[in-house]
């Protein structure tokens, strides 16, 4: 469990970032928090000529309220998040989320952007990022754009960000004022990736519901936006039935598949079941 | 007989001052000798593949590399391992001819550092031919499997048929017979720190050193010593003073040293290897996977009057000592804490492809008294009575020790019916089924379950013989074994302070701690002033076959020796004391650290002075007195006797008692399972320190817990192990630990010196028994009964979504 051998650069901006990947024509990684990376790395399955290190680019970690979006760098660590002001009065779902990724001490290194750019579909972020359909911003040799969830998550590990690209800004609108919301997850052990994630968010106006945010985390190759349940919550309210009915269709819309921690039946059983948890408990139905 | 000051106090332990602050010295932080060099092994990806050749030389062409040692390397140099059974399997160090599972080594690559050794590694090019694979050990015997050792001729590495009493009797005579089959998870222990070797060899001298982090059986000694050709006072094994645990594991380590010492040998450097976790997960060792069938004969009152055990336990792609311990290291509390006499065992023991297995925490009694506690509860429900009252009807009563069992263990004390109403009553057993009869009522889940478990603990290596034909064993070239033994020294210095020497290898049991606290009573002095020294050294320390720290041994072998080998020093003192007052040993005795008169005033002679005085002036000693103050004592059970010929056996020396009692809420919708009790109540005899019998309690249970809920080594039809890292072998963590409420009954052992008996093995042996049993009578309703482990969630919501299925059509 040594890494193969190679070239360590310590990335001064994100120019130079950018530069460095360029320079490596796809054979070099971003290192950000780690998390995922130095274990792969370890294990040889990743075998990069170079690992470009942006931790020490300053610019790269703050969190900003922006005109009704909060923007974060890249590198803001997940235990900054999880004690983000910011983010509790703005994001609160973000918040919640946090608190499934892993534990202490990977918080303290992981990162948003690179939790995102990792792409795991079990991992919390792509699928906040996708209930809430945020965007991310890409620093490329071409200059910088954003990226949309549904056209940057491609498979299992995969984006659609080219080797060059730098993410560097992730993009969430913030929630209006008194939506309920809640992370349910599933998982075997405190800290695990998880079986089947479910991000929930509901906007409500009297009986009626405003806006209904739902992705599932585990359920497929990509993070899922569940956007026909939405619709029917949308559409037919919030009476138990509609939650009923929201949580069947979401069961319908992912296409998971089999592990060795569970079988693609129970992970879409999974979904119809942390639907309804996610959905009664974001409307405050639920006692705790 | 001093009084017990420090005895049965919870004592801090004097190891974790250095621990928690990072000054242990393990293996891993030994450079024992100067300019180490370091090793990969080259691992085969095969399940199961003929070695075709091997091909060095672009390894040896790189730069920091000293040198390749391949399997063919390995077959000319070595002998192959002795095993356990008479049939011809071949286990050499690294595979020689097939390789028989994925990560088998093939080939050692050394170099500069571990870094260069694995780019080296990747460079060793292995022509293999591709064979079948098998897996499971069922598949593994049926006709046309293909078969791992051509010279065995089919993939049955053992097979007994023990018959105690008259089983077919019991079984005609029955009102009732249950019938299960069972499947119990391959699993290992996964400590902290990884195996570790260093060896040197010094040609001029014809030693080899070889520092590692073994933990015993000290058989391994000369059976390393034959594979490699060396005589036995020519090959000297170390071991640091700190194990970063081995829950049995680190007693596979064998092999490699073997492997690591030819690979010293042939290169002519000294060599330090640290095995990864990859590389632990993939090919250490673990407890085997078994399929069992069991079947119980009993009254329709629930008396039982018999039982069968079937049994295929698979052990890999080769049969490693010492296995197959896995199907008899129990053999003489087979019974459990049961009365009933007859009993038949068919134990087919199966080679696969998948990687070797060896003594893991509770050896082989997690998979016994998982069928059995699950199988009490099934003639239960069969007759009609609760499961509590069928265990109560075929306890073993309290006036019946020492009991004989039927398979020739030697019950040494116990109250079991006791321990259960303690357990009971902790864990309010009536009020939880009233808590159970509500939460049905509202459609929930909730479950209570029962396990009982005679504590094993000192193995009797005698056991291992078990294996072999009664007819084998009556040859006259055949040796018999039997034997649990351990060494202790304790010396005085001139100033009085005390060094304790011990042969044992502690890997976290805080030996120097009970000791201390032993020889401070024994002495009168505190435990302070004691200090103990536990780095083994075959050259050095007092050892013998059964040494070594396994088998939950120290706790009452390891103790005893301890004890007596201060008493010895006592008794010496007071000897020389009474010389020196010009008075009869008899007209003295030693209390209060030091020796005084028993009657009449006379001026005492401390240990101190005692000390001073017999160092600094011989002349002053008795006649015929050795001099200097330092006695060893080697404590060995007596009842540890060899296999008889109707394949009775004393397998351990003690036998503690569990008893224990869970209460589940199983959420029918995710699966998910949570415990809401959970009391064990223990019987270890005399508990020397309480803190530490806990922690070793705690450990037991989480262990028990990750074979139940989380762990497994997984492999696929191809032989591909699925959980080769932490992501997917889930071990539990504090954050999946339950609450646990635990008590004691004290049954002192009439056999060791302080009534002490062993516990490290503890509740590692009935978890998985009792959250079975407790998930089982949550999902009664669903008419689901748990016959396999672990309950992974998955698995889990099919039998509950199969059943749910069931009921609505």
């Amino acid at each position: 469990m040594k890494p193969a051998r190679f070239e360590y650069h310590a990335a001064e901006s994100v120019e130079h970032a950018v530069e460095l990947l360029t320079r490596y024509g796809g054979d070099a990684k971003v290192l950000a928090g780690g998390q995922s990376l130095v274990p792969m790395l370890n294990f040889r399955l990743a075998r990069p000529a170079a690992l470009v290190d942006v931790n020490r680019i300053p610019p790269l970690a703050f969190i900003r309220e922006d005109n009704g979006t909060v923007a974060f760098g890249a590198m803001t660590r997940q235990r900054t998040i999880e004690f983000s002001p910011v983010v509790a009065r703005r994001l609160p779902l973000l918040r919640e989320a946090t608190r499934w990724v892993g534990h202490l001490p990977i918080r303290s290194r992981g990162t948003i952007g690179g939790s995102i750019a990792h792409a795991d579909p079990s991992a919390e972020y792509p699928a906040v990022l996708t209930a809430l359909d945020g965007e991310v911003v890409v620093q490329g040799p071409r200059g910088r754009r954003t990226v949309r969830p549904a056209a940057l998550f491609e498979t299992y590990l995969t984006t659609s960000l080219a080797p060059d690209d730098l993410l560097v800004e992730v993009r969430l609108p913030a929630m209006p004022a008194g939506a309920g919301y809640a992370f349910e997850e599933f998982a075997r052990r405190h800290g695990d990736f998880a079986i089947v994630g479910i991000a929930a968010m509901v906007a409500r106006e009297g009986g009626r519901c405003a806006a209904a945010r739902l992705a599932a985390a585990g359920a497929g190759p990509v993070p899922v936006r569940l956007r026909s349940a939405e619709e029917i919550l949308e559409r037919d309210g919030l009476g138990e039935a509609a939650l009923e009915a929201a949580a069947a269709r979401a069961a319908e819309l992912v296409q998971p598949d089999s592990d060795i921690h569970a079988s693609a039946e129970y992970r879409r059983h999974l979904t119809r079941v942390l639907t309804l948890r996610a959905l009664k408990r974001a409307l405050g139905v639920t006692k705790s | 007989m001093s009084a017990t000051r420090w005895i049965g106090k919870s004592v801090a332990r004097v190891e974790d001052g250095r621990l928690l602050t990072g000054r242990g010295t393990f293996i891993d932080d030994h450079p024992p000798v100067a300019n180490l060099w370091h090793a990969a092994i080259v691992r085969s990806p095969h399940a199961h593949a003929r070695i075709r050749g091997w091909d060095a030389s672009a390894a040896l062409a790189m730069e920091g590399v000293v040198g390749v040692i391949t399997g063919s390397d390995v077959a000319k140099a070595c002998k192959p391992f002795g095993v356990g059974v008479t049939a011809p399997i071949h286990y050499y160090p690294a595979a020689t001819d097939k390789v028989r599972f994925v990560g088998e080594p093939v080939a050692v690559v050394v170099a500069r550092d571990r870094y260069l050794a694995e780019d080296a590694a990747e460079a060793v090019a292995v022509d293999y031919e591709p064979l079948p694979v098998v897996v499971d050990p069922e598949r593994a015997l049926e006709p046309g499997a293909p078969v791992l050792h051509e010279a065995v001729g089919s993939n049955l590495a053992g097979h007994r048929r023990l018959v105690y009493g008259d089983p077919d009797r019991a079984f005609a005579d029955a009102d009732v017979v249950v019938r299960e089959r069972f499947r119990f998870p391959k699993y290992g222990s996964t400590p902290i720190e990884t195996y570790g070797v260093i060896a040197r060899w010094d040609g001029l001298d014809g030693v080899l050193t070889i520092w590692s982090n073994f933990m015993g059986p000290f058989i391994m000694h000369p059976l390393v010593a034959r594979v490699l050709g060396l005589p036995e006072n020519r090959l000297r094994f170390i071991v640091p003073p700190d194990i970063g645990g081995s829950f049995g594991i680190k007693s596979s380590i064998y092999p490699y040293l073997a492997l690591i010492g030819l690979t010293a040998m042939k290169l002519g450097v000294p060599i330090k290897w640290i095995e990864d976790r990859r590389e632990h997960l993939l090919a250490s060792s673990s407890g085997t996977d078994r399929i069992a069938w069991r079947e119980v004969a009993a009254k329709k009152d629930g008396t039982i009057l018999g039982m069968r055990f079937k049994w295929y336990d698979n052990v890999g792609g080769y049969i490693r000592s010492p296995e197959p311990g896995c199907s008899f290291r129990p053999t003489g509390n087979f019974v459990g804490p049961y009365r009933f006499q007859n009993l038949e065992v068919d134990a087919s023991v199966v080679m696969t492809n998948k990687s070797l297995t060896g003594p893991n925490r509770g050896y082989a009694c997690g998979h016994l008294y998982f069928e059995t506690e699950r199988m009490m509860d099934l003639l239960a429900d069969r007759v009609g009575i609760d499961p509590v009252e069928v265990r109560r009807k075929n306890l073993i009563g309290a006036e019946s020790f020492p009991y004989r069992t039927p398979t020739g263990g030697l019950y040494d004390s116990g109250d079991y019916q006791a321990t259960f109403d303690k357990a009971l009553q902790a864990a309010g057993y009536e009020a939880l089924r009233r808590q159970q009869a509500e939460a049905r009522a509202a459609g929930r889940y909730f479950g209570i379950g029962l396990a009982l478990a005679v504590d094993p603990s000192v193995s009797n290596m005698g056991y291992v013989a078990t294996a072999l034909d009664p007819q084998f064993r009556a040859k006259p070239e055949y040796l018999p074994k039997s034997g649990a033994v351990d060494s202790a020294t304790v010396k005085i210095d001139p100033l009085g302070r005390v060094i304790a020497i011990l042969g044992t290898t502690p890997q976290g049991q805080g030996h120097q701690t009970i000791v201390s606290q032993i020889i401070a009573d024994e002495l009168g002095i505190e435990p302070r002033d004691v200090t103990v020294v536990d780095e083994m050294d075959t050259f050095t320390r007092v050892w013998s076959i059964s040494s070594g720290t396994y088998s939950s041994r120290f706790g009452s072998v390891g103790t005893s020796a301890t004890a007596l080998a201060a008493r010895k020093l006592k008794a010496k003192l007071v000897a020389y004391a009474a010389h020196l007052m010009g008075v009869t040993p008899g007209e003295v005795e030693f209390r209060d650290g030091g020796v005084h008169l028993v009657k009449g005033k006379g001026v005492p002679y401390s240990i101190k002075d005692l000390a001073g005085r017999a160092h600094w002036n011989t002349e002053s000693l008795p006649e015929g007195m050795e001099p200097a103050l330092s006695a060893t004592a080697v404590f060995g059970f007596t009842v540890a006797k060899a296999v008889d010929a109707e394949d009775r056996v004393n397998s351990s020396n003690t036998y503690g008692f569990i008893a224990e009692v869970m209460a589940v809420e199983v959420d029918p919708d995710t699966a998910a399972i949570t415990i809401v009790k959970y009391v064990t109540v223990h019987d270890a005899g005399t508990i020397i320190n309480p803190m530490i019998v806990e922690g070793q309690i705690y450990g037991g249970a989480l262990h028990g817990l990750g074979g139940a809920l989380y762990e497994e080594l997984a492999y696929d039809d191809d032989g591909q192990l699925l959980t080769g890292t932490f992501m997917d072998y889930l071990v539990p963590t504090a954050s999946e630990a339950p609450d646990i409420e635990i008590e004691h009954v004290v049954s002192p052992s009439p056999l060791t010196t302080l009534g002490s008996k062993g516990l490290g093995e503890s509740s590692s042996m009935t978890v998985p028994a009792v959250i079975a049993n407790a998930v089982s009578d949550a999902l009664r309703p669903l008419g689901i009964g748990i016959t396999e482990l672990p309950m992974t969630p998955s698995r889990l919501h099919a039998l509950i979504a199969a059943a749910r299925g069931k009921t609505r059509s």
